[in-house]
């Protein structure tokens, strides 16, 4: 059976390129960088390449990137850092409803220490607003965070104007920059934010890696405590290969950069062509403009997502949806619910990702399979068009 | 590791009894799709026995399964038989349900008893079972022991 991945926001596979890289380091190429002789060394070096380019990728000073175990430890430590270094100045944070829930737990667990959080909402086209970000803003305002990318509806966020605000009013900027590394023009500098966060998984690179850019000169606390790693600002023994693998991945991204988003907004708008055409009842979420090349998430009015999933499984084909049903809380998704879209469509929403081994081949066969399936599916609903809901 | 059990997977892919009846003798509807499933069967009934029973579900892979399992279930017994069918015993019949999904199988469950209730109103029937009985009444509060 022929195998359709369609879920590089999930994750993405590990690079030849970047495996290739990887390998030495799991076996003679082991020294602890912290240590002296020689085979520390070495290993440290691998390290601070590893660090230039993700650096490189970004636009950042090599000594800005702090290796993490990836985009959630990232996450976590932008917002606690932050929240514990300036809580004697305030306890107001600002993000938005639409947020990975790195960040909205982490938010969530905050309240229950005392901080207050405002959740920005969005627009239909699934963008915030400035003005409303603005407004937020109070004398006890210590931090703004946005993400840059969203991962369900793939919509890009005004991430330059937002932090331009937050500087404004003396507030500091983090954004979650996991689904738009490598995706969209990410360039620290121009958009002037103060930290962010990044996965290597998301990137062709290995799992259980990742970083987060601190600017030089913004100062928040550690949130793992013990070795003097990272500049002494993040401990542990460091993920070797992980770092290795997530550099190589980093500097394949920004050498592919233009290829790649060509090669997957191509073939995503094949897709949504092909379904929005040929299978009726059928909607995108998010505007089309400014989005995420690989990013398509559509409704299918009258079925459930889960059974979609499942029935394209049949077929070797990965998607993901956004349907209470598969997941464990049973709550819609988030994003879609902040979206506006109405709760009995977004049970039918299933999202896809293309990327780099994605051919047309592919996605003529998950259209032509995904017809029968959405047919077959609204056979057996209880609900239809005449009927409506 | 699949989602599914091989049973629930085959009720799923080749579901039984999918569709309407003519002139039923009882339809039930339960659920809505606000709450992401809906089920709608329909009864035929000759003498005391249900002779057929046909569904359309809205819903997830399980709610479908559980459709398909339930009318099976019900076909061939007497009202009074069918009644007695509780979710465990579609859960049982189906070789089990993941924790989160075992509120599919109350579906179904209500589903049966709404289209017997709407039967047993129309032809002015008195079942013990149905004494005091809510169509509306929401069941489906439990979701499961879900681990977190």
């Amino acid at each position: 059976m022929r195998n359709v991945y369609l879920d590089y926001s999930a994750t993405t596979p590990v690079k030849e390129e970047v495996l290739k890289e990887m390998i030495p380091y799991f076996t003679e190429k082991f020294g602890n960088p912290s240590s002296l002789y020689d085979k520390g060394l070495e290993s440290k070096d691998a390290v601070t390449h590893a660090r230039e380019q993700v650096a490189d990728l970004i636009n950042a000073k090599p000594s800005e990137v702090y290796f993490t175990a990836g985009g959630t430890e990232s996450d976590n430590w932008a917002l606690f850092g932050t929240a514990e270094k300036l809580k004697s100045k305030g306890n107001h944070i600002i993000t938005t409803k639409i947020e990975h829930h790195a960040i909205l737990h982490s938010c969530a667990y905050l309240e229950k220490e005392g901080y207050e959080v405002t959740y920005l909402d969005i627009d239909k086209d699934g963008r915030i607003s400035l003005k409303q970000l603005e407004e937020a803003i109070t004398d006890k305002t210590i931090l703004i965070s946005i993400m840059l990318v969203n991962n369900e509806i793939g919509t890009v966020q005004p991430i330059k104007e937002a932090a331009a605000i937050a500087k404004k009013h003396g507030v500091l900027f983090h954004t979650d920059a996991v689904q738009g590394l490598g995706n969209v023009d990410i360039d620290v500098k121009d958009m002037g934010v103060d930290m962010m966060s990044m996965s290597s998984h998301k990137i062709y690179g290995p799992k259980g890696s990742g970083a987060l850019y601190i600017r030089k000169g913004v100062v928040i606390d550690n949130y793992l405590h013990g070795g003097a790693q990272e500049n002494r600002r993040r401990a542990g023994t460091e993920n070797l290969t992980g770092i290795v693998g997530f550099g190589k991945a980093a500097e394949l991204a920004k050498a592919n950069f233009k290829g790649h988003v060509e090669h997957c907004s191509s073939l995503r708008n094949y897709l949504k062509d092909r379904i929005i055409s040929e299978i009726p009842d059928t909607y995108v979420n998010g505007t089309m403009e400014n989005r995420h090349p690989g990013n398509l998430n559509i409704t299918f009015k009258y079925i459930e997502g889960e059974s979609i999933l499942l029935l394209l499984n049949q077929f070797g084909i990965s998607v993901s949806t956004g349907s209470a049903c598969s997941s464990t809380s049973l709550e819609p998704s988030h994003v879609l619910t902040a979206l506006g879209v109405p709760v009995e469509m977004i049970h039918g929403t299933v999202r896809f990702t293309v990327g780099d081994f994605t051919t047309k081949e592919d996605i003529d066969y998950v259209v032509d399979n995904l017809k029968k399936i959405v047919a077959r599916l609204r056979e057996i609903s209880s609900v239809n068009s005449k009927k409506g809901w | 590791m699949a989602l599914y059990n091989d049973i629930v997977m085959d009720h799923f892919l080749n579901p039984k009894n999918v569709g309407e009846i003519d002139n039923p003798d009882g339809t039930g509807i339960y659920g809505s799709p606000v709450c992401g499933d809906m089920m709608q069967i329909q009864i035929k009934v000759e003498g005391e026995t249900i002779t057929d029973a046909k569904f359309k579900t809205f819903g997830c892979g399980s709610a479908i399964a559980s459709s398909s399992m339930a009318t099976s279930m019900i076909i061939g017994k007497t009202i009074e038989e069918a009644l007695e069918i509780t979710n465990k015993q579609i859960i049982d019949e189906l070789g089990g349900l993941p924790p989160v999904k075992v509120h599919c199988s109350v579906l179904a469950d209500k589903a049966i008893k709404n289209a017997i209730y709407d039967y047993a109103q129309k032809n002015n029937k008195y079942y013990k079972a149905l004494e005091g009985y809510d169509p509306e009444a929401d069941e489906d509060d439990e979701h499961g022991e879900v681990e977190e």
